[in-house]
């Protein structure tokens, strides 16, 4: 216990995902208890729920099937967000549900994680759901996919099935051209392979799931990319020299920034140097990815929410059209005649949908043109037209501006995220 | 809230040491606790620019002493751009109200109070005895002060890692005009990309700290230096056991025939009605000894501190789903 208590400042976010059934939520559930992760009272909770329906063992889905709905029908509906630490790490989880009806909830989960853990099952391999999710991580620009054969008990423990499974998945997943991919065999069940390597598959001699969590290397990708500063909010800072100075509140989403840069703002193209970097404790002389900091600029050029200040070395790409991949949310197909709004980083402006170029085949992983129409969790890549310029980044090089939300005008639903190719 | 320039000051310029003093490009100083403020104060500033008006939930309570000092770090050097609100339950502990108004008094903020009391006054909200919790209660009288006053945000200290039902919700959460939430038909959230667009009626209800656990509180509490009421501390005090809780004996609560009253040490992991609201055996006086107890315990604070969660499993989302925070 008493290593709990030492700082340990890495975090890995991740999710599991998979098909229905395979054992995700399962799987989170043997990776707290194992890790003991799970406290008294939630562990009398299930215990007392599972008795109550007459399981012979404690469910460890119920750990994070927190909605009466998702147990009643021993489902997941929607994400459910779990945090744990080990001395070496500490983690969010999200448990994201497998049903192909809320795929949406499945890719909230994944929007922000850093791994992604796709199960498959020992029994039946890739389906369906493992093709669309497998296209989704691969889409939201995950790089690090670990492969979660589970289930292993159900054949035996059997290498044979496990290396079967494994060359279904690759043969798949050959033109999605994942970077980093590590397969698992595992028992959510039971827990082999999961905190501990149990003794029934002498044969796998790789890392159990948490040892490689513990250890997977961290990018510090946002850290080396371009400076990216949206703004937030535009606020009156006490006057210097008799000056009025008013500074951008927002936070760096990618790169460093360091008083006396020269920096761009957008879209108006005006450059200006940084001359001071303000916070509730003082000045700083640099700010990194993910401060939230106050900047002040050296001349006092019109600034306001939705603006972008950004590297003037490096800038993003500024303009009213751009292509992008979509995935559509919705019930509702999409209708041209339906009042779109785009909200990309701090800006939120209207836009509509120029071409609907093609649609992403989930059995054969190819790009489809022309589709007829664009349905609840297609993926579809689009080109767009907005009102005003946007400054973004590809999603690939950039995951925050490079990334937006289409808002349904009318009834203020989210139907839409895009990613800018 | 304490060293509000000396010590809090002092604190502060440690974790953001520049770049060029730590040499070589690490950034070492910057732990879970900065990423976590960080987002926290990315979260209220996209209310302010996203929402026309907001207020944030005050009780008093560690969880809403958190947010506050957040949203005076996100807002500075302006004010706190929205008022704060308090539902009082009637059943609140005096220490705590006393807190409350001293903090509100010594920041200059604007606190409006609504009571649950009145709403019983008035009809709108029944009990049967007046011992019974009032925490669904809440539901009622807070629905309310969202019509009467047109807000179309509360900010909410409520954290993930406190239940299941909450470990399921969105940082930005809609609520219909009943104050109702459907967890079967969320909005989408992906990336730091919030969608507070609502009709009028609705509204958001928004947690900066859904990623924080109870020890990263109390952590941020120590490295800030905030003050909080005094019973979170532990503190000798009349109780009576029932169960696995220490049921505390009060005005609401009065002991059963058989039970005995003790007085004994101990400390309020979280503070809400009176009559649903158990301390827990502590001799935790300093935040540190706090901090070291959190980690270490083997109950959820509130599988520890609650009564009326332990009904079901499914309490808290029933109360969510009838416009309960
Ligand atoms: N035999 C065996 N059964 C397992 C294993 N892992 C999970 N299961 C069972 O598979 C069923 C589904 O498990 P869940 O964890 O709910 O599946 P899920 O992937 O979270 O499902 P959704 O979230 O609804 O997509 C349950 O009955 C589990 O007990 C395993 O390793 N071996
Ligand atoms: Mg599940």
């Amino acid at each position: 216990m008493e290593n709990k208590l030492k700082n340990c400042q890495e975090l890995l976010r991740f999710i599991t995902c998979g098909s229905v059934d395979d054992g995700k939520s399962t799987l989170i559930g043997r990776l707290l208890l194992d890790s003991r992760s799970v406290l008294a009272d939630q562990w009398a909770a299930i215990e007392a729920t599972s008795t109550r329906r007459g399981q012979s063992q404690v469910d460890l889905s119920l750990l994070t099937d927190g909605l009466q709905a998702e147990r009643e029908q021993g489902i997941t509906i929607d994400v459910a967000y779990r945090y744990f630490s080990t001395p070496a790490r500490r983690f969010i989880i999200a448990d994201t549900p497998g049903h192909a009806q809320y795929t949406r909830n499945m890719v909230t989960g994944a929007s922000t994680a850093d791994l992604a853990i796709l199960l498959l099952d020992a029994r039946k391999g890739v389906v369906e759901q493992t093709r669309r999710h497998a296209q989704i991580v691969r889409l939201l620009g995950i790089r690090k996919v670990v492969i979660a054969v589970n289930k292993m008990d159900l054949v035996a423990y059997g290498q044979e099935a496990f290396e079967r499974v494994k060359q279904e998945f690759l043969n798949f997943a050959e033109p999605l051209d994942f970077r980093d991919i590590v397969f698992i065999p595992l028992s959510a069940l039971n827990g082999d392979g999961v905190v501990l390597h149990g003794g029934h598959m002498p044969w796998y001699t790789g890392p159990t799931l948490l040892e490689l969590l513990e250890t997977v290397v961290l990018d510090e990708e946002i850290l080396n990319s371009s400076f990216r500063f949206p703004i937030q909010l535009v606020t009156r800072l006490s006057e210097e020299n008799g000056e009025e100075r008013r500074g951008a509140q927002g936070r760096v989403e990618s790169g460093t920034v360091a008083v006396g840069d020269e920096v761009l703002l957008l879209p108006s193209g005006r450059t200006s140097r940084v001359s001071a970097i303000e916070t509730y404790a003082g000045r700083i002389s640099q700010a990194r990815a993910g401060q939230s900091i106050t900047l002040v600029l050296a001349d006092q050029i019109d600034m306001s929410r939705g603006d972008m200040i950004a590297s003037v070395a490096h800038p993003p790409r500024t303009d009213k059209n751009f292509e992008a991949l979509v995935c559509w949310f919705s019930h509702t197909p999409y209708d041209p005649e339906r009042r779109l709004l785009v909200q990309q980083t701090t800006r939120c402006i209207q836009g509509k949908i120029d071409t609907v170029s093609a649609r992403l085949d989930i059995q054969t992983s190819q790009l489809v043109p022309s589709p007829a129409q664009v349905a609840m969790n297609d993926l579809v890549h689009m080109g767009f037209k907005v009102q005003q310029p946007l400054a973004f980044d590809r999603y690939e090089d950039n995951r925050t501006t490079g990334s937006f939300i289409l808002i349904d005008a009318l009834t203020h639903d989210t139907v839409a995220a895009g990613m800018i190719v | 809230m304490k060293g509000e320039s000396g010590s809090m000051k002092s604190t502060q310029a440690a974790t953001f040491t520049p770049l060029t003093s730590s040499g070589g490009g690490a950034w070492a100083p910057w732990d879970h606790l900065d990423r976590l403020e960080s987002e926290a104060i990315h979260i209220l500033r996209e209310v302010v620019a996203q929402c026309v008006r907001p207020v944030l939930l005050f009780s008093g309570g560690k969880d809403s002493m958190v947010l506050l000092h957040l949203a005076r770090k996100a807002f500075h050097p302006q004010r706190i751009p929205f008022p704060l609100m308090h539902v009082d339950t009637g059943h609140n502990f005096p220490e705590v109200i006393t807190f409350r108004d001293q903090v509100v008094k010594s920041l200059g903020v604007n606190l409006i109070v609504r009571s649950v009391e009145e709403s019983i006054r008035q009809g709108r909200a029944r009990v049967r005895f007046e011992s019974d919790s009032r925490n669904a209660l809440q539901a009622v009288t807070l629905v309310d002060a969202i019509h009467e006053f047109g807000f179309d945000a509360c900010l909410g200290g409520a954290r993930r890692d406190e239940e299941k039902a909450r470990a399921k919700e969105r940082i930005f959460s809609f609520r219909d005009e009943f104050g109702g939430w459907d967890p079967k038909n969320q909005r989408p959230e992906l990336w730091d990309l919030y969608n507070a667009h609502v009709h009028p009626g609705e509204n958001m209800r928004v947690f900066p700290i859904s990623n924080w656990t109870e020890a990263d509180v109390w952590e941020y509490i120590a490295r800030e230096r905030l003050d909080l009421p005094s019973l979170y501390f532990a503190h000798r005090r009349e109780v009576v056991a029932r169960g696995d809780q220490w049921i505390p004996v009060t005005p609401l609560t009065q002991p059963k025939v058989g039970e005995h009253v003790e007085e004994r040490w101990v400390r309020f992991r979280t503070v809400g009605d009176m009559t649903c609201t158990c301390p827990v055996p502590s001799e935790a006086r300093t935040l540190e000894d706090i901090l070291r107890e959190t980690v270490t315990s083997t109950l959820t604070e509130r599988g520890a501190t609650r009564t009326d969660d332990q009904t079901s499993e499914a309490s808290m989302e029933l109360r969510k789903k009838q416009g309960y925070f």
